[in-house]
């Protein structure tokens, strides 16, 4: 494998995307266009978030992988094990140990530290395109701060339903400025954007990078009358008696008998060891 | 190797990098917050941290501008033979280095478009001293409060007041490093 | 007692070398060779080249090899290479009136200098099943000979242009933006749009050409000339002083003459669409140039009738078959986090809607 260069990419690309993630840092939650490559692993698969933290990877770094909140999910061990052989890190499934870790659909339950960096895997970052398809009346959008037609949708939600019927990918609104796809985490994690860690969203398909600084102001789109509400299955988990973390639904027998786990395995895990 | 504009470049061209792109980053998620970066020995009078920034983030696709305090004929043939970016003139800068004075007036530099902020400069600032105090600092990247010895305090108030638009900037001394985007706000 | 799912990691390595059990096949058929492939299924050989944007003829062999068949898995292994490869420069602009042609046909012309050529094509070969090819050991016989086409054929385009009767195109000098190295971003220019088509799948590009025929953004094409064959590659070396001839690739270059009644802007005229594409690769070539054509429709002051082909945004977005095909897939990767979300979400929402139904039926 050494016949490829550090982390894999060479390194006028990790320059580029270097300069690209500085520029999103210094404007949080615009989506900064870069020149995304072709990795090695599927588009939709990482490759936005893989590039990421190969630009951000330095050989002391510790690098735990999740998807789902699972470090053993098939596409985590896959993408662990990349910078493993590319990059020659260490690893860990310890939230609390890692110095960077890339997450598809989750925000780690254990509050991150100044030490860390997020990176996330992200599919669709433009927060407008399920409403606006196209790239330039969304780019319009954003620069004009217009953001009336996001409004207009979930406005019409409540009145359809009740409630904003959105429960993943909850958009929020960076500095008081950007509307941002969260990536598809559950909104149960939308408060978690407000962290002490960095956090940087890659979307390789669509080739856009963008950063939430530590400390940054992250407030979920929602109405006075109708506020945003992180809510989740209302079980503690039956492994470790989290009433606190995002749980996963596990049918556990023919007759659909169903338990509820921590999605978070490590976090779950750690309960348990403390409690033993 | 002995010309000395060939010397002083990073020693582990994919480490050293790494290592110098972590700390800018960190500088520039964190204002207020002072990295190390010792990586690079460029030729006078730019310094080490500066140095280090211009090979992590250089190379033939980011025009370069030298302010009259850096644009001397070893500094450009280092910066040419490392990272061949282009040298040239402010307005057509993505990268521009040099002392306060000598940058200044700072409204000559890109601060993006409506549609693409990201199309601004980046200013390297050599400072004679650098330290977490003086101006105040508020916003992304700061937890509450920080300070930061600034060259000024007016340009940078004029610079967030055309958020998302603006430059953002590195302030380097010797082997140190801070970083102030566009999004600060800074108070006297 | 409920455990979580472990052992992904043993999980990936047994598949992987399932997998490398069903690509030999059964041991006792004899092996293919990188040779067979690239010269005998040239067809395949020459679309992943195309659309993985990388002329090696053994490498897109490996590359099908290895993908079992499967011609987009091909490009995608050709690209994911083709990222890390060094650039030592660019070639100079292939010169495809000097090309030594195969084949160069004219819908438009029933003669023209230099003839037509039908050389190696399925055109009237009738759809049998050729039973005899079943039968392995066979060559075939040879095929008759004649003398080479002259070196250089010009285009038919060339005729058309002589008489003003086409929109003449300029010269571009400008070093055009790379797709593979620049984020898209819109409006795309005209050497952006080609290079997207170039590289786009072969069905996408089609099925968008012939969406222009039925009548969606229809723009009256005519085959001015198709030719396929090979062209040197030259590259200037600016320590030598002049350019050195790199090696030859085949192509296939399509240039369609289409109708047009003048607009604001221009007067009446024909006007082109043009399409080249890596190897023998003709419905890839005819089909990029309606497309190119179509989208083509603001610069020549014609109207948006909305179709889907004249949308840049449209055709570039989706055209990429090895993006296309990673986020189609992706969704077979867990995504129970966020269904768990929508589940509650939906219990919620039916719990609602059944407590109001049974306060109406009280009320």
């Amino acid at each position: 494998m050494n016949a490829y260069n550090f982390a894999y990419l060479d390194e006028q690309t990790k320059r580029m995307i270097r300069r690209a993630i500085l520029k999103g840092v210094a404007v949080p939650g615009y989506q900064v266009p870069f020149a995304s490559r072709e990795m090695p692993m599927p588009y939709g698969w990482g490759t936005g978030g893989v590039q990421v933290t190969a630009a951000c990877l330095v050989p002391e770094d510790r690098l735990k992988v999740i998807d789902q909140g699972a470090d053993d999910t098939t596409n985590a061990v896959s993408i662990r094990k990349f910078f493993q052989k590319t990059a020659q890190v260490a690893v860990t499934e310890k939230t609390g140990e890692a110095t960077i870790i890339q997450t598809r659909h989750r925000i780690p339950e254990q509050a991150m530290t100044e030490d860390q960096i997020l990176v996330y895997q992200v599919p669709i970052p433009e927060p407008l395109r399920f409403l606006e398809p196209s790239e330039v009346e969304t780019r319009k959008m954003h620069a004009l701060e217009d953001y009336g037609l996001m409004h207009v949708k979930l406005y019409e939600d409540i009145a359809r339903h009740g409630e904003i019927a959105t429960a993943y990918a909850y958009p929020v609104k960076v500095e008081g400025r950007y509307v941002m796809d969260p990536s598809p985490i559950p909104k149960f994690d939308n408060p978690k954007l407000e962290s002490s860690a960095l956090q940087l969203f890659g979307a390789g398909r669509e080739q856009r990078i963008y950063a939430v600084p530590p400390y940054t102001r992250v407030v979920s789109l929602d109405f006075e009358d109708h506020p945003f509400d992180p809510s989740k299955a209302p079980h503690p988990c039956a492994l470790c008696g989290a009433e606190d973390s995002y749980l996963d639904e596990v049918i556990t027998d023919d007759a659909g008998s169903r338990m509820f786990v921590c999605s978070d395995t490590d976090y779950c895990a750690s309960r348990r060891e403390d409690a033993a | 190797m002995t010309t000395p504009q060939l010397d002083g470049g990073f020693a582990n061209l994919s480490h050293d990098a790494a290592h110098a792109f972590r700390a800018a980053l960190q500088a520039m998620a964190r204002p207020g917050r002072i990295e190390m970066l010792a990586l690079a020995r460029p030729p006078a009078p730019c310094s080490q941290a500066a140095g280090a920034l211009i090979l992590t983030l250089c190379d033939s696709t980011t025009p370069l501008y030298l302010a009259p305090s850096h644009d001397q004929p070893g500094l450009r043939e280092w910066i040419t033979f490392h990272t061949s970016a282009p040298i040239v003139r402010p307005e057509a800068a993505m990268f521009a280095l040099g002392t306060w004075d000598a940058l200044s007036p700072v409204d000559r530099f890109a601060i993006g478009t409506s549609a693409y902020p990201d199309r601004a400069a980046t200013l390297i600032v050599e400072m004679t001293s650098l330290a977490t105090k003086g101006a105040s600092l508020r916003g992304p990247g700061i937890k509450d409060r920080a300070q930061l010895s600034l060259p000024e305090i007016a340009a940078f108030q004029d610079n967030r007041r055309r958020f998302p638009l603006g430059f953002d900037c590195y302030f380097t001394c010797g082997d140190r490093l801070a970083g102030l985007p566009r999004g600060a706000i800074v108070e006297g | 007692m409920y455990v979580a799912v472990k052992g992904g990691e043993r999980a990936i390595d047994n598949a992987h070398a399932w997998l490398a059990e069903e690509r030999r096949g059964d041991l006792g058929v004899a092996e293919m060779s990188i040779a067979q492939i690239r010269e005998q299924l040239a067809l395949a050989v020459a679309r992943v080249m195309a659309e993985g944007s990388l002329y090696d003829p053994d490498l897109a062999a490996l590359a099908i090899k290895q993908a079992r068949g499967d011609l987009i898995e091909a490009v995608f292994l050709i690209r994911a290479y083709r990222t890390t490869l060094p650039r030592f420069g660019a070639s100079l602009p292939v010169e495809t009136d000097k090309m030594a042609c195969d084949r160069r046909i004219s819908a438009t012309f029933k003669d023209l200098p230099g003839g037509q050529i039908l050389g190696p094509t399925f055109d009237y070969t009738h759809r049998l099943l050729d039973f005899a090819l079943a039968a392995e050991g066979l060559a075939p016989a040879p095929a008759p000979q004649a003398a080479a086409a002259p070196d250089r054929l010009p285009h038919v385009t060339d005729f058309l242009a002589r008489e003003d009767l086409i929109q003449p195109e300029a010269d571009g000098s400008a070093t055009p933006r790379d797709l593979t190295r620049e984020p898209l971003d819109f409006p795309a220019d005209r050497p952006l749009r080609l290079q997207a088509l170039t590289r786009g799948d072969e069905g996408f590009v089609l099925s968008m050409a012939y969406s222009t025929q039925r009548g969606y953004g229809r723009n009256h094409p005519f085959v001015g000339e198709l030719r396929i064959g090979r062209v040197d590659v030259e590259m200037d070396i600016p320590e030598l002083g002049f350019a050195i001839e790199l090696g030859e690739v085949v192509l296939t270059e399509c240039e369609t003459v289409n109708q047009f009644m003048g607009s604001k802007t221009e007067p009446p005229q024909f006007t082109r669409g043009y399409g080249l594409v890596f190897g023998q690769s003709e419905r890839k070539a005819i089909s990029m140039a309606l497309v190119d054509r179509a989208m083509r429709w603001e610069e020549l002051g014609e109207d948006n009738v909305g179709a889907p082909a004249q949308d840049q945004e449209f055709v570039l977005y989706h055209s990429d078959n090895v993006q296309a095909t990673g986020f189609l897939e992706h969704i077979k990767l867990p995504h129970y986090v966020d269904f768990q979300s929508e589940l509650e979400l939906i219990r919620r929402l039916r719990a609602e809607a059944a407590a109001s139904q049974t306060q109406e039926a009280a009320e």
